[in-house]
């Protein structure tokens, strides 16, 4: 004779007594969370394919350009410039991730699940754009990695010549960085302000691609300052400023920086640092208002 | 120990539209039932429970805390079930209520083996790994009902948890609250324009209308207080009413009907005899039990 198995047994309600985890931990589970969503992890199949499809481009560019200086030796691209030529990937990849992490709360409305928690609604906005920042950075940093591992280990002057390559890597990553810090404070503040992704992706991409012409026309304007002013701009144009001013030839080979930004360098570094503060505060101050609601 | 104390709050939106007027109540744990109209401050007195709101004048107490200045605290212990539609359609309900509940502060193991045991509370078994947005709305209701409870609250504030759906669904809604209430443990607030429905349900009925405090008492006392007896003679109907009032019964008339509050046991017995005494044929005498929603349309007329 045998109990049948598989019965379950209705325990009843049981109390929590255990721990309850602070804001620390909080702030990660939501950031983690959002950096999985940014890759479709935990998802559907169908919201794997874009991001899968970028990183995947990508990828296989810095496979190509590698795969092109182990034959021939020639530098096609540093590694700083590798964030530069892949603009319009990254654009695309903010205006369809940034929508997917704010706007969908907003449509579906989940946020009075979230702000009914002990969640500060600050955290919601900082943890997002950390997540929406990691994954570009992780978009940016990933294929110049496999770059470094390929000349890393076709190098032909030892150790002393990995050295020089991770010298070369690390201003390329941290350039990466600041290409994920300003897409994604500037991106998740758009997205944030509609509950309609297509909106927000479109109201993304408009800011990116539409102030380029801007700094098409004030750098043939007949002024020497307005010229070198001119990538104040638009976001993209004052990334590479601030590049060309910080990282000098690893960006712009030749030297020719000075032509550019002429002595505004400083001016350019403190209005990147301003746009991403601006961006950040009214980020914050959009979700005082959303949570009220 | 008091659930939820309120003290002449008031909230204006814009210095205009007033939602809460000096409304003050006190409220034991238990099963709540908060009713009122459509835009009568249902709403806003659960966003300033939750802290979501500041409210304008007023003090407010939620499990001992106050949600004005301690909000995160607050909620830590309160689970909250919002009326409007608030899934994300793609999420599975488990992936969803498991998020949730990591956000409330629990552990990852924890957050998973609870958040099942929270869906299957709800009567949802093997359909919570599918995507939410193929999910019946009282299925939807199930899952944010699940994700209110995900944390073990002592509190769960629940703002019509039976909107949209079946008899057969409110019935089932009902019945699943009461359980929450009673064999969980934990209190509830119920919001609801339908007062048949909390009452059927609740301890204790707060109601409000406009923003200000209609009445708040244990259902208990509501309806034992207003029991009455009805009676009802062939003939003779005035001087039955001139005798019982002669007998310091406070009767009053109704149509054919003559009404006495019944105090006791002894009340039957003045009746009958009056009855007798003057020799009246006695149609009926019987006992009439109140439904709390008659207390309320003979009393709304006077705070109008």
């Amino acid at each position: 004779m045998s109990e049948p198995t598989g019965v379950i047994h209705d325990i009843g309600y049981q109390r929590y007594t255990g721990p309850r985890l602070g804001r620390r931990h909080v702030f990660g589970a939501l950031y983690l969370h959002g950096l999985r969503t940014a890759f479709g992890l935990g998802r559907s199949a169908k919201a794997k394919i874009f991001p899968w499809l970028v990183m995947g481009i990508v990828l296989i560019v810095a496979a190509g350009l590698t795969a092109v200086r182990t034959q021939t030796g020639q530098v096609v691209m540093t590694y700083a410039q590798f964030a530069d030529a892949m603009s319009w990937l990254v654009i695309f990849f903010v205006a369809v991730v940034g929508p997917e992490l704010v706007s969908r709360d907003l449509h579906s409305g989940v946020l009075p699940l979230y702000f009914s928690r002990p969640l500060p609604r600050g955290d919601y906005a900082l943890a997002k754009l950390g997540s929406l920042a990691t994954a570009l950075w992780l978009l940016l940093g990933a294929p110049q990695l496999v770059m470094f591992l390929g000349a890393a280990f076709t190098t032909k002057d030892g150790l002393g010549g990995v050295w020089d390559e991770l010298l070369d890597l690390l201003p390329g990553l941290l350039y990466a960085a600041l290409w994920a810090v300003v897409f994604a404070s500037v991106g998740l503040l758009i997205a944030s302000l509609t509950g309609k992704r297509a909106f927000a992706a479109g109201g993304i991409v408009a800011v990116f691609l539409m102030t380029a012409p801007i700094v098409g026309i004030l750098s043939i304007m007949p002024s020497r300052t307005v010229n070198e002013l001119a990538m104040l701009g638009s976001p993209t144009a004052l990334i590479h400023a601030v590049g060309q001013y910080t990282l000098g030839d690893l960006l712009v080979p030749g030297g020719q920086t000075e032509d550019q930004i002429g002595g505004f360098g400083p001016l350019y570094v403190a209005v990147a640092a301003l746009l991403v503060a601006g961006c950040v505060a009214l980020l914050l101050l959009r979700y005082r208002k959303v949570a009220a609601r | 120990m008091t659930l939820l104390a309120t003290e002449s709050l008031t909230k204006t939106y814009g210095g205009r539209v007033t939602a809460l007027a000096d409304l003050t109540v006190s409220v034991e744990p238990g099963i709540i039932g908060l009713v009122g109209a459509n835009g009568a401050g249902k709403s806003t007195l659960i966003k300033i429970l939750l802290g979501l709101l500041a409210p304008t004048s007023g003090r407010v107490s939620v499990l001992g805390l106050d949600p004005t200045t301690e909000p995160a605290a607050v909620r830590a212990r309160v689970g909250y079930m919002p009326e409007h539609d608030a899934l994300p359609p793609d999420l599975s309900a488990a992936e969803l209520v498991t998020h949730l509940g990591r956000i409330s502060g629990l552990p990852r193991t924890v957050a998973r083996e609870r958040a099942s045991e929270a869906l299957r509370h709800v009567g949802l078994h093997e359909e919570r790994h599918r995507a939410v947005g193929g999910y019946s709305t009282g299925m939807k209701q199930r899952v944010k009902l699940a994700q209110a409870l995900v944390h073990d609250p002592d509190l769960l504030l629940l703002d019509e948890p039976t909107n949209g759906l079946d008899p057969a669904g409110r019935d089932a809604m009902l019945a699943l609250i009461n359980r929450i209430g009673t064999e969980f443990g934990i209190s509830v607030v119920v919001c609801s324009h339908l007062l048949g429905e909390v009452e059927r349900i609740c301890d204790t009925l707060v109601a409000i209308d406009g923003g200000r405090l209609l009445r708040a008492d244990r259902i208990s006392a509501m309806t034992t207080a207003t029991d009455v007896l009805a009676v009802e003679v062939s003939e003779g109907t005035d001087e039955l009413a001139a005798r019982l009032a002669a007998l310091d019964l406070p009767v009053s008339r109704e149509g054919r009907l003559l009404l006495v509050p019944l105090a006791d046991d002894a009340t039957y017995d003045l009746i009958i005899g009056a009855v007798a005494e003057l020799d009246l044929p006695l149609h009926r005498l019987d006992q009439r039990r109140h439904r709390v929603a008659e207390l309320f349309a003979t009393r709304e007329p006077s705070h109008v």
